[in-house]
């Protein structure tokens, strides 16, 4: 394999500009998707078949801190042992030599089976392809010897693109600092996780709980997919189940939750 | 801050907040107005270590990258940094050397100055005005020397009375007005007040959440007395940083947008006898030349060579002023016909032109016609349904702007829809609207070239990057037709009045796109006999005529190259800094007004000897004197000269103890006493509540500013009926009046609807959940806005009682993809007692659920 390349994203740095977002919308040329305004900055609820990358944010509040309003740029972390691309019944997934795992629409039928597989769920459906869709770690432009689209926008500079194990050195370094620094709990998040790391490097100002990401995403994706995943999303499986016979568990989880139906995806 | 250091700028530059090592943000959210100037702060914190403090009336993006946040109230900043000058006083945390060298802390007050229960001495109560006779100093038996007493123990020099004055700000008196929890107020000052170390620079940033007060200037006169105490100014790291509210703000403000000055921030000329001649004329507006005996130009111009004391570098403002008449009306404008200073208009002096009066004489039917050009009242102006009401008044409007705005279409049905009816607000009907409007649609920013000046006053020329979509056209070209056009129709007129139009000097290229450099020509400045542009900067001006200047303070930014053409310099392009020492001057892009000097009042950064650093930083002296330096090889016998990466503040060979360190004061320093005419309400800062608030004045007896013109007494909302503090701001999705981005699908998305935030606390008093639809009202209107309740906000206690804030933001309309209520259908028609900048930050409202 060649040398990993790949985003280091700091969320000490990142101001919730959200010109990421913007950015990746215009390189990837998808639409708008307008959801009302309910109460959080964030305003869309998750990713979606035409916005692949999205800032939370999230408040805590606990008396030795005060308030903190913690922002995470999330999109699919390209994980180095990816399970979509184990599941995919269309192999529609491959990993490029530098680290970045990329979705073949023409090959994709849709089942949405990577987007329960997900640690993240990060895949997602799109009608006007039938198919699911994600970030693709801007593969052609980084083939190009461009950076990704959200990384040259971002004008705070927590975003940057290089070598992964470059970028390590930097975030390990970075982590000490922000320990020494009004972050004890400051973190990587990325380096191991599920065993062999993702090819996206978060510094963390805290514990991942606290930017909503799963602690342990190996140990504990069953029940978070399960519970986060699946529920929402059980409009669209309804097909996908039906005509796949490899996930009966599903169906049998459907028919118990059928009430949630009309709650299916958003795009 | 003219009136603290002698010029209305951001002193330092963007850049340059990487060499600070404390950041006060007040009245700022910068990481959401100004997102640039995080990546620098980010620089400064990674190298240097540097702090962040962010004060202000809400948890912001801003407060998140901060490592220290305070709240306080909206409109108590006076209290706030009053107790920060009474705390720096009281433990001797002044840069002691800085002050007594490069401030009037030492210069005695005159003795009828005073200040008592509020009012400082001179108050007419039937008038709400000041007269200023007694705001002066000491002087000896000549009249001119101004009295001192360097060991600052006087009880009349400015120190001492300034000691005295903020004495009254103790620590538990501040708290109880601002609602600050004394704990965070203490941490705030312990380390913004580390800078008055003298190897440490502090910077202030600050925006519209300081200015858009009743008591905006003050609010800013008071960052001005926390740095010279500190020894702030003229260093790297350091300075009073306005951080503008969009870009070529600083431009617009240079070439006079304002209603009260001329290009250059002269004051504008009046219709009275003080102004009835150009030498009158320059006599009230050149510092100290009131009374000269100068009867005509020549004699004048012998007392500007003579020099006249206390003018401080203005004493050249006869020459800025001929030269602009010069660019202004070329041969018509000479010796016999007094410069055309006859063709200016003159404002009547007792007449107010801001925004707020504009509108208001609207409303009384007073104005025909309005142009409006990047600009969107009917969301961005201050009790905007009233302001929508008055535009039915007029004859005729046209609108300049990329789309149909909420102003090009104030007369539809949807432009007067509100979410309920309310007696006390006037209503229109479409029908009934007269008004013809016209729109001229505008191409954006990337699709015409020319120059904007940033909030570091870096003038930077910005190439075409794409062609205008359809038939929109440059804002210059749109200008350049009308001009030619009014010419053409006076152009055979004989009436007298009419000679200004007929003579005004116009040609900017021969194509039909108008080209910018000729216009960038005219405002660097020419000599008159050939045309050459004035390279050497504004030092060369004439005021017989011979030169031409459309505004001085852009002088030199145009050269000659050696092939003869032209260099203008704001297309200067070379990323390379140029400091020894790693500062981030970065001379060469780009090009910043006065002469390229990237650092105003830089003589500050070294000791007052002219070499010496200091104590311990070296490495952030901008110039120093060196005394064996021929500055210019055509005058060999003038030696000495300052030297160093930055272009001096001060005159070039003059040596240490006659470069005075902020050169456009009349005094020559920083002055913590505001003299004479610098304030209409007072000498120093005093605290006043806002207009509308929900607390009685704790600190004196005057409820609001003393000064404040009151325009509709009868809409000023009291607490009982309207409980909660209101305020308003932006967010970084959305730009301005969002007639930009609400138009920008990619943008919409974001920030797709109007909403308020409220505290936890006050969601649970008025049973409002996040995401309800709530409907927010005050005397002037009510508006429907989605509710964020947040921990982010949260009561102030304020002298024991809960105070709650409502949180709006200000950039929706009803057109555009994303749409919502105008918050500034709630905010009120009173502004700043010098600028008539509009109180947008302060208000009284209720909030309920729809
Ligand atoms: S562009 Fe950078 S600073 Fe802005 S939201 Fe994205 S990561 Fe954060």
């Amino acid at each position: 394999m060649a040398r990993l390349m790949t985003n280091l994203y700091d969320v000490s740095k990142c101001t919730a500009c959200r010109g990421c977002l913007v950015a990746c919308k215009d390189s990837n040329q998808l639409p708008a998707v307008m959801e009302p305004f309910k109460g959080n900055y964030a305003t869309h609820e998750d990713t979606n078949g035409n916005t692949y990358t999205l800032i939370r944010f999230i408040e805590h509040e606990d008396p030795v801190d005060g308030v903190r309003w913690n922002f995470l740029k999330y999109q699919c972390m390209h994980c180095l042992d990816a399970e979509c691309m184990k599941v995919c019944p269309k192999k529609a997934y491959r990993k490029t030599e530098w680290g970045a795992t990329i979705h073949d629409e023409d090959k994709c039928i849709g089942c949405q089976y990577c987007t329960y597989a997900c640690p993240f769920g990060i895949p997602k459906y799109r009608t006007r392809t039938d198919t699911v869709t994600k970030c693709t770690l801007c593969y052609e432009r980084v083939e190009e010897g461009l950076k990704p689209a959200c990384v040259r926008t971002c004008p705070s500079g927590a975003l940057t693109f290089g070598y992964r194990d470059e970028l390590l050195q930097q975030a390990e370094a970075r982590v000490k600092f922000l320990r020494a620094n009004g972050f004890p709990r400051a973190t990587i998040y990325g380096k191991l996780e599920l065993g062999s790391g993702t090819n996206k490097i978060y510094v963390l100002t805290d514990t991942p709980d606290k930017f909503n990401l799963p602690v342990d995403p190996k140990v504990s994706a069953n029940t978070w997919v399960w519970q986060d995943w699946i529920k929402p999303y059980a409009g669209w499986l309804i097909p996908v189940a039906l005509g796949a016979s490899a996930v009966s568990f599903v169906t049998n989880r459907l028919i118990n939750k059928g009430d949630d139906h009309a709650k299916g995806g958003h795009e | 801050m003219s009136p603290a250091f002698g010029r209305g700028v951001m002193t330092n530059h963007i850049v340059d907040l990487k060499n600070t090592d404390v950041a006060l943000i007040m009245g700022s959210n910068a990481a959401e107005n100004h997102p640039i100037t995080m990546k620098w702060l980010g620089e400064a914190k990674r190298v240097r270590g540097a702090k962040i403090i962010h004060v202000d009336p809400r948890y912001t993006r801003t407060s998140v990258i901060s490592d220290l946040y305070a709240p306080m109230r909206s409109g108590t900043d006076i209290a706030f940094l009053g107790g920060m000058i009474n705390y720096i006083i009281q433990n001797n945390l002044y840069h002691k050397e800085y002050v007594l060298a490069y401030t009037n802390a030492s210069y005695l007050i005159a003795d009828g100055y005073d200040f008592k229960d509020g009012l400082f001495s001179g108050y007419d109560a039937a008038k709400r005005t000041y007269d200023n006779k007694t705001w002066d100093y000491q002087y000896e038996a000549d009249g001119t020397t101004v009295l001192k007493d360097p060991t600052l123990t006087n009880p009349r020099c400015a120190f001492q009375l300034m000691a005295k004055h903020f004495s009254r700000y103790d620590i538990d008196s501040v708290c109880k007005i601002t609602g600050t929890p004394k704990n965070k107020y203490l941490e705030v000052l312990k380390l913004y007040t580390s800078t008055g170390a003298p190897n440490k620079c502090g910077t202030i940033m600050y925006a519209m959440g300081i200015t858009q007060h009743t008591v905006g200037s003050q609010n800013v006169k008071s960052f001005a007395n926390v740095q010279l105490l500190l020894g702030n100014m003229g260093r790297p790291g350091g300075g009073v940083n306005a951080l503008r509210g969009e870009n070529n703000v600083q431009g617009a403000t240079d070439m006079a947008l304002l209603f009260h000055i001329i290009p250059g921030y002269i004051d504008s000329p009046m219709n009275n006898a003080a102004n009835k001649d150009l030498v009158s004329y320059l006599k009230a507006v050149t510092p100290g030349a009131a009374k000269l005996p100068a009867a005509n130009m020549d004699e004048f111009r012998a007392a500007v060579a003579a020099g006249i004391p206390n003018s401080g570098y203005k004493v050249n403002t006869s020459k800025w002023v001929v030269s602009l008449l010069k660019s202004w009306w070329g041969d018509a404008c000479t010796k016999n016909n007094d410069f055309a200073f006859h063709y200016m208009p003159k404002r009547d002096a007792a007449k107010n032109y801001s925004h707020i009066a504009m509108f208001e004489a609207m409303y009384k039917k007073e104005i025909d016609g309005l142009f409006v050009m990047g600009s969107n009242p009917v969301v961005g102006g201050p009790n905007a349904n009233k302001e929508q009401t008055a535009m039915c008044n007029l004859k005729w409007l046209v609108s300049v702007d990329l789309w149909l705005n909420e102003t090009a279409e104030f007369w539809t049905y949807e432009g007067w829809e509100r979410p309920e009816k309310n007696g006390k607000v006037e209503q229109r009907n479409p029908k009934n609207i007269d008004t013809e409007v016209f729109f001229l649609p505008a191409c954006a920013v990337y699709e015409k070239e020319g120059t904007a000046a940033q909030t570091g006053r870096w003038v930077q020329y910005r190439w075409k990057g794409a062609e205008p979509v359809g038939e929109s056209k440059s804002d210059l070209w749109i200008v350049d037709e009308l001009a030619k056009g009014i010419k053409k129709l006076y152009a055979n007129s004989t009436l007298p009045q009419d000679e200004p139009l007929k003579n005004m000097t116009w040609g900017y290229g021969h194509g039909e796109e108008p080209e910018p450099i000729a216009v960038g020509l005219e405002l660097s400045g020419f000599t008159v006999a050939d045309k050459k542009p004035i390279a050497s900067g504004f030092g060369s001006l004439k005021d017989d005529g011979s030169t031409a200047c459309g505004n001085w303070v852009y002088c030199g930014q145009m050269a000659t190259k050696p092939d003869g053409s032209l260099l203008y310099k704001p297309m200067n392009r070379d990323n390379k800094d140029n400091s020894k020492t790693g500062l981030g001057l970065y001379s060469n892009w780009g090009w910043a007004w006065p002469v390229n000097r990237r650092i105003v009042y830089n003589r500050c950064s070294v000791q007052p000897d002219g070499v010496t650093a200091w104590p311990g930083d070296d490495a952030r002296v901008l110039i120093k004197w060196d005394a064996t330096k021929v500055s210019d090889p055509l005058k060999p016998e003038v030696v000495g000269s300052w030297v160093g990466d930055d272009v001096c503040d001060c005159v070039k060979t003059a040596p240490p103890d006659k470069a005075v360190p902020f050169l456009m004061r009349p005094e020559g320093t920083g002055c913590f006493f505001a003299a004479k005419a610098s304030f209409k309400e007072g000498p120093f800062p005093e605290h006043y509540e806002p207009w509308e608030s929900p607390q009685k004045n704790l600190m004196n007896k005057q409820e609001f500013n003393p000064a404040i013109k009151v325009w509709e007494p009868e809409k000023q909302g009291k607490v009982e009926e309207y409980p909660f503090v209101g305020t308003t701001y932006r967010v970084v999705e959305h730009w301005q009046t969002g007639a930009l981005t609400r138009n920008l699908p990619w943008l919409a998305e974001l920030m797709p609807n109007m909403f308020v935030e409220i505290s936890e606390e006050l969601g649970r008093l008025r049973k409002i959940e996040n995401g309800d639809n709530v409907i927010v009202s005050t005397t002037r209107g009510d508006i429907e806005a989605v509710a964020c309740v947040t921990k982010r906000i949260k009561p102030y206690i304020v002298d024991g009682k809960e105070v709650h804030m409502v949180g709006a933001l200000w950039q929706y309309g009803f057109k555009g993809y994303a749409t919502g209520d105008p918050a500034n259908r709630l905010t009120p028609h009173v502004g700043d007692a010098n600028t008539m900048i509009p109180e947008y930050k302060a208000w009284l409202c209720d909030i309920r659920r729809a």
